[in-house]
């Protein structure tokens, strides 16, 4: 038995010692990349450090396109840990160039397949894994558009006729996200001549393109615009906070993006990027996600939000990321060529 | 100067053998070597690190100038650079001709008021330019109040961005004009009106020929200020196009970094000419007043003095209401729809853009550029001014001052990426600290301060170092007990004008902050970007506020002072 104490006694000391200089002094840092709306990051990291007190986020937030392209100049100096609520489509494009880790993470089966890397059905372990969808709406100013005779549109069409020149606002899909899902959408829906020519038309009634998604929309709940192409998210909000705005649901069909979340390669704080992988999966950040979206990836979670259509899982079109993604630095550079006059800086 | 009308800075205690000579020109000349070192380390590397990276392609191969031929090849690109020009001419035109007539009402006139005026007017440079572009949309915008005004154009766009500029532009041309038309002779007018000669052409032949120096060093520095700004188009613009904003969107928004670097080094053109011009201008100007030169003292005319005093309180008035526009923005729940007044949009609760934490980390930036850069420039002036021997080394120091104020925020932020984010550079751990920050900011405000430094160094008899070395007194307690003090009003200038341009600043820090550095100048084009207008308006008002603190804290320091501590100014 000595012998056995005098082996014990250390160890404990020097493993409780251990512990609580990590615990204590240690708490790791996590730079995490994101697009998420900047109003709820700070509940993200609340909810996450709820279970996990020990993990810090440092959050880089900026719109989707934005935080691609850093993330892609970063490429062989990698500077984000995790990122955490970033269009699948452009996961794809980082996917592409080896940049994320592929973890599957505990509990990862929960999860509606659609909304998990098509790779894990093959066996692979996951890049990315999804969390919500954001879906495409239009935001409309009744007020102002009464006052300049601009009736309520139904369709993505009638954005496109006569009243409504200089009336409508939309994102830039360089660097906004939701603007890309947009085009993304409407090349899908209609082919690619079509969808050109589409936006060729609508291009004369936009009064400016701006950098974020959700500009549009507190420009037209501002009356600063009559009609602003957003996403359903900010357009419920703003019209729950009392602006005087109806959110339109185009009849053709929504075009829609899924937030995602992976590992980025080359971490060297994998156990942390780990078990906030293990998080982002849960029922609990999924109950998270569905106070600002609709469709999540866990299922069975979802409950209706204010001021969203009930059957919109029905309304969002089939879209294909592999597509958006495979297609994505062209389609932008053709959108450049055309329109890129009218561009806010 | 006799020993005994020494100051006390010198002890007689002093240890009389003193330091030995050899020692003490080795410090001098590793003083020297160092502020040398701030600034080659600080602005020459970084410029070189982003002309070497306009002609590189993506992976680092040098390409010769095709990244400009492509430049020039993109009608998007080529476009801003008339759009630059233009708006820039515009609001030089607007800004010039209206600070004219304002200086001419406050130096040649006897209107009521000028105190009050010159308050007034200085207000602009204490809020960061993105303040007036955020307020014209409230008061031109779809919604705003005097959007007929505007009888249907749109305020984004080349009328807002001129606008904008005129705004926080307008401060710096009053100063320099009103020092301009403050130099008269008497003589000369008394001359004039001997001979009968009508007030018009006395103005054509004697009061614009005696400013015509400051008057085009003011046309220049203004259009260096209009064309490289990048806050009112930012926030204003539209669909208009500039090339700082330009900059800013290859940069941040397609990550393109050579092409970021061509545009940069093209916004450099103008502002390195209108440099050159500027240096020019000021050798010639020394000449100009002779000493026995008489000031001509305004007799008072009811007429003109009313008409001119009219004028400066319509000015007064405009920025009162740009201003005010902002606070009332801030205060308003939900505009222009809900009309209670609120301080929710101060709680920037949940926004990004890092809330109050951002405001704290510009007050640590702007207290410690202002501690820090105050010592080192005025050290640094103190060195060239007044220490002997190393006479190249002096002149280069001086030549590499003069430098930062032909660099724009823009080029200057670009150009700290490039050369501070390289693997291999032993400097590379300050790259995303706050150190950094401090260091840019320190650099891009760098020559203003020193010319301050230099000016008020050369009111100061050159004995002071002549007396300490004969004493044998070390150089260093020459400048901290006799030339630190002594100069004390204008090291106080010095920095508050840090402080308050640290709190301000967007351009250079937008592409140098990270999330544990976020500033609140910054926060306000991120909360502009995400559609939070009003959270936008109320951290622009909470800088403002900031350096109106500041600046009062100062005037009143300044005053107390000058009463007290420096009573041998009036005495001389």
């Amino acid at each position: 038995m000595p012998t056995f104490h005098r082996f014990v006694q250390p160890t404990l000391v020097a493993g409780a010692v251990a512990l609580a200089l990590s615990s204590a002094a240690h708490a790791t840092e996590l730079t995490v990349y994101t697009a998420v709306e900047s109003d709820d990051l700070q509940k993200y990291a609340e909810r996450f450090n709820a279970a996990h007190p020990d993990i810090t986020i440092n959050w880089v937030r900026d719109s989707t396109g934005v935080i691609t392209a850093r993330l892609l100049a970063e490429k062989n100096n990698p500077q984000a840990d995790v990122i955490w609520g970033l269009a699948a489509t452009s996961l794809l494009v980082l996917e592409e160039e080896d940049m994320l880790a592929r973890y599957a993470p505990e509990g990862v089966d929960n999860l509606d397949a659609k909304f998990v890397d098509p790779a894990y059905q093959d066996g692979e372990d996951p890049a990315w894994v999804g969390m919500d969808a954001w879906v495409a709406a239009i935001c409309y100013n009744t007020i102002e558009g009464e006052r300049h005779g601009v009736p309520m549109p139904a369709s993505w069409e009638d954005l496109t006729q006569p009243e409504y020149a200089g009336h409508v606002i939309m994102p830039n899909p360089n660097s906004s996200g939701t603007g890309y899902l947009d085009v993304a959408s409407w090349l899908q829906l209609w082919g690619e001549e079509q969808g050109w020519e589409y936006m060729d038309r609508l291009h004369n009634n936009i009064a400016r393109y701006t950098h974020s998604g959700s500009a549009p929309c507190s420009l037209a709940a501002t009356g600063e615009a009559v009609i602003g192409v957003s996403f359903a998210f900010r357009a419920a909000r703003l019209k729950s906070q009392g602006a005087p705005i109806e959110v339109v649901f185009p009849e053709e069909g929504l075009g829609w993006d899924m937030e995602a979340a992976a590992i980025v390669e080359g971490t060297n704080k994998l156990d942390a990027a780990q078990t906030l992988m293990d998080w982002i999966v849960s029922r609990e950040a999924n109950e998270l996600y569905n106070e600002g979206y609709a469709v999540v990836a866990y299922p069975g979670v979802a409950q209706p939000i204010e001021n969203y259509p009930s059957d919109i899982t029905d309304r969002m079109i089939d879209a294909d990321f592999q597509w958006a993604a495979v297609n994505r630095e062209r389609v932008l550079a053709e959108w450049q060529r055309r329109y890129d006059g009218k561009t806010e800086q | 100067m006799t020993d005994s009308s020494l100051p006390k800075a010198f002890p007689k205690s002093l240890p009389r053998r003193g330091v030995n000579v050899a020692p003490e020109a080795l410090i001098r000349l590793l003083v020297l070597l160092a502020g040398v070192a701030l600034l080659v380390v600080g602005l020459l590397f970084p410029l070189f690190a982003m002309l070497v990276k306009s002609v590189q392609d993506r992976s680092g191969d040098f390409i010769g100038l095709a990244n400009f031929i492509r430049y020039f090849q993109t009608p998007a690109l080529v476009n801003s650079i008339a759009n630059s020009l233009s708006v820039a001419l515009m609001a030089t035109v607007s800004v010039v001709s209206l600070a004219f007539l304002c200086a001419y009402g406050i130096t040649r006139t006897c209107m009521p008021g000028k105190r009050l005026f010159r308050m007034l007017a200085i207000l602009p440079i204490l809020a960061p330019s993105l303040l007036p572009a955020i307020s014209l949309v409230y008061l031109f915008g779809n919604q705003g109040f005097l959007r007929d005004v505007l009888a249907g154009h749109s305020i984004y766009g080349p009328i807002g961005i001129v606008m904008g500029m005129s705004f926080w532009i307008f401060p710096h041309a009053l100063m320099l004009l009103t020092t301009a038309l403050t130099n008269s002779d008497a003589r000369l007018y008394e001359a004039a009106e001997a001979l009968g000669t009508p007030k018009w052409r006395t103005f054509l032949t004697i009061t614009l020929p005696g400013v015509r120096y400051g008057l085009i060093s003011c046309l220049f520095v203004v259009f260096t200020l209009a064309i490289t700004d990048f806050g009112v188009p930012k926030i204003i613009g539209g669909q208009f196009s500039v090339l700082a904003t330009d900059v800013y969107r290859q940069v941040v928004g397609q990550q393109n970094f050579q092409m970021g670097a061509v545009v940069s080094v093209i916004l450099l053109l103008p502002a390195v000419l209108s440099f050159i011009v500027d240096r020019w201008i000021q050798r010639r100007q020394v000449a100009q007043l002779s000493a026995r030169a008489v000031p001509w003292q305004p007799t008072p005319s009811p007429l003109r003095d009313w008409t001119f005093a009219l004028l400066c309180y319509a000015v007064a008035g405009i920025i009162l209401l740009v201003i005010g526009t902002a606070v009332y923005a801030s205060l308003i729940q939900f505009w222009p729809y809900n009309l209670s007044f609120t301080l929710q949009h101060y709680t920037f609760q949940g926004l990004g853009g890092g809330g109050w934490g951002a405001w704290f980390n510009s007050l640590k930036l702007a207290f410690s550029v202002a501690l820090i850069g105050t010592l080192v420039i005025f050290f640094n002036a103190w060195l060239i001014e007044k220490s002997e021997g190393y006479r190249p080394l002096r002149q280069g120091l001086h030549f590499m001052a003069m430098l930062p104020m032909a660099v724009p925020g823009m080029v200057l932020g670009l150009a700290y990426i490039f050369f501070f984010n390289q693997a291999g550079n032993p400097l590379n751990w300050l790259y995303g600290t706050m150190a950094i920050l401090v260091l840019n900011t320190l650099v891009h405000f760098y020559t203003v301060c020193h010319l301050t430094s230099v000016t008020a160094l050369k009111q100061l008899d050159p004995e002071f170092e002549a007396v300490g070395a004969s004493l044998k007194v070390p150089f260093w307690t020459t400048f901290s007990r006799v030339t630190l003090p002594v100069s004390l009003p204008a090291v106080l200038d010095i920095s508050v004008y840090l402080f308050v341009n640290a709190m301000t600043t967007v351009s250079a820090v937008v592409f140098l902050y990270n999330s544990d550095t976020r500033l609140a100048s910054v926060a306000v084009l991120h909360l502009d970007e995400a559609g939070y207008f009003a959270s936008a308006a109320a951290m622009a008002v909470l800088i403002f506020l900031t350096s109106l603190v500041v600046k009062l804290l100062h005037a009143a320091l300044t005053h107390v002072l000058l009463n007290n501590a420096q009573r041998w100014r009036q005495a001389g």
